[in-house]
């Protein structure tokens, strides 16, 4: 394999690899302050939605951006009633919020574009596009560097930076800021947030409401970033569970998000190229194995093989004041 | 006259049907330590919690220091200067002291400043108030002794002029009890004023200055304490006499009824919790452990009883029983002549949602009386011998027909207590009997375990209450780090020297 061909495996690995990141610091916040949300595919897919339909009407992705966001809260205000207002069960509700979203979704793109459940392709200017960065197309020459720079590095949509940049933010804000350390602190024990003067349905709303901007985000740049041009039916395609794999994979943290996010997004490029396995290792892997292993990953690493993945002691508890 | 720092008027709060608190009105002098006292249930933490804005009192007013003051939050008790400690810490484990200091009192949006400063602070209270805590520390790496020290440090970083403190003695070693009361009088004398909550007179002799009596939800006396004594206490706290001390003849031990050589028990997460533990017990004795709790005393009972495996040997009337196999479990301890009261009703005792007549049919289900026919259980029949029980052991409401979540601890122990001692066991495993019990349903458990001792059957009493231990004991084994650290004969010992076993320090070989 030349380093050109490793380079386009790397460049579709960020791409890949970006909804599964957006999604998993979504998931990061929600369940850091207490709220175990599986909702996160159905968000996005809503976002998705939304954000295609909007940028096609409109013409403009950033509007786009904002409606898929909007969707997004919507869906995470829902589950926030569901769990932290209501104190019912979060599995339930994430489960509830993504059948509705998987079928409104069709529903709803069918009787506005009549085109089975897609929303029309969309023009250059209504999707999010593959930004040059400067100097691309002069550093080439540069032996290993420039490649590096123009193929993998260069040419990505906006949104793929964006969600490069909120990994380092996140951190800074989980463990740098005050919100930062009442969020950790109410995910792990509710009461002593409580008695502290703090209130924790107020704190688990900021939270969740986070975890809708980033799955709107991640939604967006499924449908509507280049190379995509419009929402088609189950296009998360299970990339809101991917994320909560990698989400356990990643301890709860946010550099090993990143981490885990690329391990999988490359799995993903992978199995677009069953080819270049075949030549590499001389068997051909089956596209479901790779698929597949995300999940067996995880498995591995809940079942402690390799370090403890302990989760968020409150998680997945209503917070109710003891008798 | 003096205002007084706290003054509550016609406090009233009901939990559904259940009134904790009626009409309470006290007022505490600032500068003292006052304590409040009273049974489980009695309405004590309602009260408390009330004034630390953690609940919302359906009546009455709330004065600190002469002003009216509203406490619809924690936010609020803490704006008004009063901290508190919790009986369950309301610690976040996974953070550093420092951290658990600062959270909900930062200074600014940024951790930094603010954790720099708590650094100093912390520093300044240790050598003020002698609570010496590394700051760096992580929670559920420090002892239990050390959490309570962060959350007295925790309400005076917030400036708390009124500390409550809910049975805060509950988990601590008798070493560790003193070395409080000494910060407590520390505080004291700087100014600050103290509520002592608690459920045990010695505790409220020692260190108080006034003592309020609670008893199901209302103050029944506020009194010096230097003018009252622990009989008129336990006495108004349970609106009768009671017998404090058990009242027993000396012991008549007969055959050897328990043998255990060389006990260990290693638990599923690879601690080795019981080592090389070795004693015995005989026919009509009753053998006492002493410890604080998570010194191998659960992981004891849990082998003895049959659903922890263990390595050594145990014999019950000379014959030894198995502990590893597939033999090893409750059943075939029951079929061996044990009968097991565990340390945690709530979750090995009692299934809570099912009715009393089931939960007396636990692990005697097999009992050729419940049976109508090879298919059938006769439920008629073991609700009759529940509501026999029930009468005999003083549960109220005798009702067999009623979850055990809706009886009051007490209660709830009677009834397990009830089944095991009604199935005349040659051993009976008892642990934590009293636990969340009041102290007339104390009372009337002592009796029993003692009538069952004079009837000739062998007994281990596992404790972490002293004075339950030092009672009823025949003879006591203090048990530290998983090891027996030395057998003492309770009119030949005192609570001192226990202490010190209990912390680890041994004494004369034994």
């Amino acid at each position: 394999m030349d380093l050109l061909t490793l380079l386009q495996v790397l460049d579709s690995t960020v791409r890949m690899a970006t909804p599964l990141l957006l999604a998993c610091l979504a998931g990061l916040f929600s369940e850091r302050a207490g709220i175990f949300d599986i909702g996160l595919e159905g968000k996005m897919l809503a976002a998705a939605f939304l954000a295609a339909a909007i940028a096609s009407v409109t013409g403009s992705a950033w509007i786009g951006l904002v409606a898929g966001i909007g969707a997004s809260l919507v869906l995470a205000i829902v589950h926030g009633l569901a769990s932290i207002t209501f104190r019912g069960n979060q599995l339930i509700s994430g489960v509830a919020i993504n059948f509705f979203a998987a079928g409104i979704t069709v529903v709803v793109a069918q009787s506005w574009f009549g085109q089975g459940g897609r929303t029309p392709q969309l023009s250059d200017g209504a999707r999010f596009q593959s930004i040059t960065l400067p100097f691309a197309e002069s550093l080439s020459g540069v032996p290993l560097l420039g490649p590096i720079y123009k193929e993998l590095i260069s040419g990505h949509s906006i949104l793929v930076y964006m969600a490069m940049l909120i990994v380092p933010l996140t951190w800074w804000v989980l463990y740098r800021t005050r919100f930062g350390l009442r969020l950790r602190a109410v995910g792990e024990n509710p009461a002593a947030v409580d008695t502290a003067g703090i209130s924790v349905v107020r704190l688990r709303y900021s939270a969740v409401l986070i975890c809708g901007v980033l799955c709107g985000i991640a939604g967006a740049q499924l449908a509507t970033a280049e190379p995509a041009a419009g929402f088609i039916k189950d296009m998360t395609a299970g990339r809101g569970y991917i994320a909560l794999a990698a989400l356990i994979f990643a301890k709860w943290r946010p550099w090993y998000a990143l981490m885990a996010c690329l391990l999988f997004g490359f799995l993903q490029a992978l199995e677009l190229r069953p080819d270049l396995i075949t030549n590499v290792i001389g068997i051909k892997v089956q596209g479901q194995l790779l698929s597949a292993l995300p999940y067996i990953m995880t498995v591995v690493i809940l079942a402690g093989f390799v370090g403890k993945a302990i989760p968020p002691r409150a998680g997945g508890e209503p917070y109710v004041k003891e008798r | 006259m003096t205002t007084p720092a706290i003054e509550l008027r016609g406090i009233s709060k009901a939990f559904g049907p259940v009134q904790a608190n009626k009409d309470i009105s006290i007022r505490v002098m600032p500068g003292t330590i006052h304590g409040i006292i009273g049974e489980n249930g009695a309405g004590k933490s309602t009260l408390m919690s009330i004034l630390y804005g953690f609940y919302k009192a359906d009546a009455g007013e709330i004065f600190i220091n002469g002003k009216k003051t509203e406490i619809p939050d924690s936010q609020h008790a803490i704006a008004a200067g009063i901290g508190m400690v919790f009986q369950h810490f309301k610690l976040v484990e996974n953070f550093t002291v420092l951290e658990n200091v600062v959270l909900g009192a930062e200074d600014g949006a940024m951790l930094r400043p603010s954790l720099a400063k708590a650094r100093s602070q912390l520093k300044q209270l240790a050598e003020e108030y002698e609570l010496n805590v590394d700051p760096d520390a992580v929670i559920e790496e420090i002892g239990v002794g050390m959490q309570q020290r962060v959350e007295i440090l925790k309400a005076l970083y917030r400036q708390a002029d009124i500390l409550i403190l809910d049975e805060p003695t509950g988990v601590l070693t008798p070493a560790e009890a003193d070395q409080l009361f000494r910060i407590l009088g520390r505080l004291k004398e700087e100014g600050k004023t103290i509520i002592l909550i608690t459920h045990k007179l010695r505790e409220i002799m020692e260190i108080t200055d006034t003592v309020s009596v609670m008893r199901r939800g209302e103050m029944t006396a506020t009194v010096k304490t230097q003018d009252t004594s622990p009989p008129e206490l336990a006495e108004l706290m349970v609106g009768r006499k009671v017998l404090l001390q058990v009242d027993k003849v000396p012991a008549k031990p007969g055959a050897m009824v328990l043998e255990v050589k060389n006990l260990n028990v290693t638990d599923s997460g690879g601690v080795h919790r019981v080592k090389d533990v070795s004693f015995t017990i005989r026919a009509g004795e009753i053998l006492g452990i002493a410890g604080v709790a998570g010194n191998g005393q659960s992981e004891l009972l849990e082998v003895l009883g049959g659903y922890e495996f263990g390595k050594g040997e145990v014999l019950i009337n000379g014959q030894s029983i198995d502990l590893t196999g597939r033999h090893s479990n409750g059943q075939t301890r029951r079929e061996r002549g044990i009968a097991h009261v565990p340390e945690d009703r709530q979750r090995e005792g009692l299934i809570m949602d099912f009715m009393a007549w089931e939960n007396i049919a636990f692990g005697y289900h097999h009992d050729p009386k419940y049976q109508k026919n090879r298919l059938f259980m006769d439920n008629a029949a073991i609700r009759d011998d529940t509501a026999d029980k029930m009468q005999r052991f003083d549960v109220r409401p005798p009702n067999p027909m009623l979850q055990a979540k809706s009886f009051s601890g007490g209660n709830q122990q009677k009834i397990v207590v009830a089944r095991e001692i009604e199935r005349n066991p040659d051993l009976l495993l008892v642990g934590q009997p009293t636990r969340g019990v009041d102290i007339g349903a104390i009372e009337f458990i002592h009796k029993q375990i003692v009538a069952l001792r004079d009837q000739g059957k062998a007994i281990l009493l596992v404790s972490v209450e002293l004075d339950e231990i030092m009672s009823l004991s025949d003879r006591i084994a203090v048990m530290f780090d998983g090891k027996i650290m030395g057998e003492r004969l309770p009119e030949k010992t005192n609570v001192k020297e226990l202490g010190l076993l209990m912390a680890g320090v041994a004494g004369e070989a034994a």
